[in-house]
């Protein structure tokens, strides 16, 4: 394949860059706190906790089956070193009760699908 | 593997996209363009949220197959063997992902688009950098690619980690195996100490006569004080550790003889493995991405690289403050650019990320320990949340350790399920 001439080049890349903006802005999907793009709105933090906890439950649990309340009461019990840790405490730690509890409620709906 | 129809198939897709934006009237264009370069665990993983965020994705990685750093210690070890440490992007081209398997030659930002190694170009709106390292072969005297044949490195996982287990198999018992570790900024931060661990572990059960010495550039290290006790409690004198100010650190290797020389002497090794320094993947720096230090600084928000607009450095290449270079901080940054990317491209601004590291070693297969980390923004750098992070209890019983050994395992199942599908 041979390369564009230079100045028809540079003059599509700003053509392009214009309209791909366009279609952006008209092609995002509608809802995307809901199904595959979950992690568009998903609230800091959150989507780092399924590099441990995948959708099966492994030698670590996953959070697929877990109510919002019972992320964030672990999450709180690992904070408050009310539990037997190995890591939890450790990462729990860098989160305040308000940001624990939107990572629960975003991983109780979202954890089980890959989002 | 990807066979070779469909190889040529989903390059064709590639140069298409490449050439046909040119051509179409303003209303055929579906949506952005986002090029990335590089399938390991922050491209690959960033290639998929960004598909599944509606974008035209192309992921351009050379290789058919990723085979994965992180276990490839445990592969040494005789515990494990390459093939399950080897991943395909089959499941990425399935979902939609436009794959490019060529290598990414050069960067233009100004015009916003990628040249292939076929001369072809892709456009970009957005582009994601994350080509992991490169050996800096400019960095230790004597160490060059041939070099690399006689004393590997291993510190890309594939024919140079099968190398040195041949090696290790091949030595005979009473030999002594030098590892030289690098001086920080490098690839997986307890990787060495790992490493040397392991090839303990297998010299005790197979050559028990035999030694570890480490030769480091350092004088602290990650994990240091677990390690050193654990090398205590399971090896014994096995391994022995010799820091910067101790003599430790190698000026220069004469691969003929197989020495280590260092500013205090000379060490003859039966196996050598050399740790070199490193540096972001060649992409990075001949595009002007890396700085002088050979990383690619970035804003801790959107990774977009200081250097230059609409360039998204994550992983290895990156400057991420306080998160190592580890494969877990590689996929949290991979689904923290995506999402900022994503909104960036409808016109909002991202959220201030936070972000979590953790990275089990093996000291032994029943024998696993820790470190963890969350980062946010701070004066311009992803910095550790004060209060959080840190290492595993220095005292804590057999199960907890085989507990930690466990999880390493569990983690490595779905980080990788994560990442390649
Ligand atoms: C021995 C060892 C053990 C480790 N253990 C762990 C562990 O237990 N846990 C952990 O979290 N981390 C571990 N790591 C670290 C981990 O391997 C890296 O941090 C991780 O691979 C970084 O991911 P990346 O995507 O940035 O780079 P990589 O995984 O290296 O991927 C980069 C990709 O970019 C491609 N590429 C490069 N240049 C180009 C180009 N010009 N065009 C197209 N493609 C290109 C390459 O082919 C490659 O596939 C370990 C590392 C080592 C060496």
């Amino acid at each position: 394949m041979t390369m564009a001439g230079r100045a028809s080049t540079v003059l599509g890349a700003s053509v392009l860059a214009l309209v791909s903006l366009a279609g952006a802005l008209a092609q995002t999907p509608a809802a995307p706190t809901s199904g595959a793009a979950a992690f568009i709105t998903s609230p800091p933090g959150a989507t780092a906790c399924l590099g441990c906890h995948g959708p099966e439950a492994t030698a670590l649990p996953s959070l697929a089956r877990l109510s919002a309340r019972d992320i964030e009461t672990a999450l709180a019990e690992f904070r408050e070193d009310k539990r037997e840790p190995t890591l939890m405490n450790r990462i729990a730690k860098g989160f305040t009760a308000e940001e624990s509890k939107a990572i629960a409620e975003w991983l109780a709906a979202h954890a089980g699908k890959a989002p | 593997m990807i066979s070779a129809p469909t190889r040529r198939h989903v390059l064709a897709g590639a140069a298409a996209l490449a050439v046909t934006p040119m051509v179409r009237p303003a209303s055929a264009q579906a949506s952005a363009r986002v090029v990335v370069i590089g399938g390991g665990f922050a491209g690959a993983t960033c290639a998929r949220k960004l598909h599944r965020a509606g974008l035209k994705v192309t992921l351009v990685e050379p290789s058919a197959s990723y085979i994965s750093c992180p276990f490839s210690n445990a592969v040494l070890g005789g515990l494990r063997e390459l093939k399950d440490q080897t991943f395909t992007y089959e499941a990425l081209v399935r979902e939609g992902i436009a794959l490019a398997p060529i290598e990414a030659k050069a960067i233009d930002g100004d015009a916003r688009r990628v040249t292939l190694g076929d001369g072809a170009s892709l456009p970009y709106d957005r582009l994601i950098l994350a080509p992991g390292i490169d050996i800096r072969f400019d960095g230790l005297q004597g160490y060059d690619q041939a070099a690399s044949e006689v004393l590997p490195h291993a510190w890309k996982a594939g024919p140079q980690t099968s190398l040195l287990r041949r090696q290790l198999e091949a030595m005979d018992d009473g030999g002594t195996v030098v590892i030289s570790a690098p001086n920080n900024p490098f690839r997986c931060p307890p990787g060495p100490y790992e490493r040397a661990s392991l090839i303990a572990h297998y010299l005790k059960t197979h050559k028990p006569r035999s030694k570890v010495l480490i030769l480091d550039a350092k004088d602290a290290f990650s994990k240091q004080s677990l390690f050193t006790a654990a090398w205590k409690e399971l090896y014994g004198e096995m391994i022995e550790w010799v820091g910067l100010s101790a003599g430790g650190k190698v000026t220069e290797v004469d691969p003929g003889s197989k020495t280590f020389i260092t500013e205090f002497g000379k060490h003859r090794a039966d196996v050598g493995n050399v740790i070199p320094p490193q540096r972001a993947g060649a992409i990075a720096v001949t595009s002007g991405i890396a700085d002088q230090t050979g990383w690619c600084p970035i804003d801790p928000v959107t990774f977009e690289a200081r250097q230059h607009a609409g360039i998204h450095v994550i992983g290895d290449a990156a400057i991420a403050g306080g998160m190592p270079k580890s494969a877990f901080s590689a996929n949290a940054q991979g689904k923290a650019c995506a999402q900022a990317v994503t909104l960036m491209l409808r016109g909002e601004a991202p959220p201030s990320p936070k972000l979590i590291n953790s990275c089990y070693s093996l000291v032994a297969p029943d024998y696993g320990i820790s470190v963890a980390g969350v980062y946010q923004p701070a004066k311009g750098l992803l910095a550790d949340v004060a209060g959080a992070g840190g290492v595993s209890a220095a005292k804590a019983p057999a199960s907890v350790r085989a507990a930690e050994a466990s999880y390493a395992e569990a983690w490595f199942k779905t980080i990788t399920h994560d990442v390649f599908g």
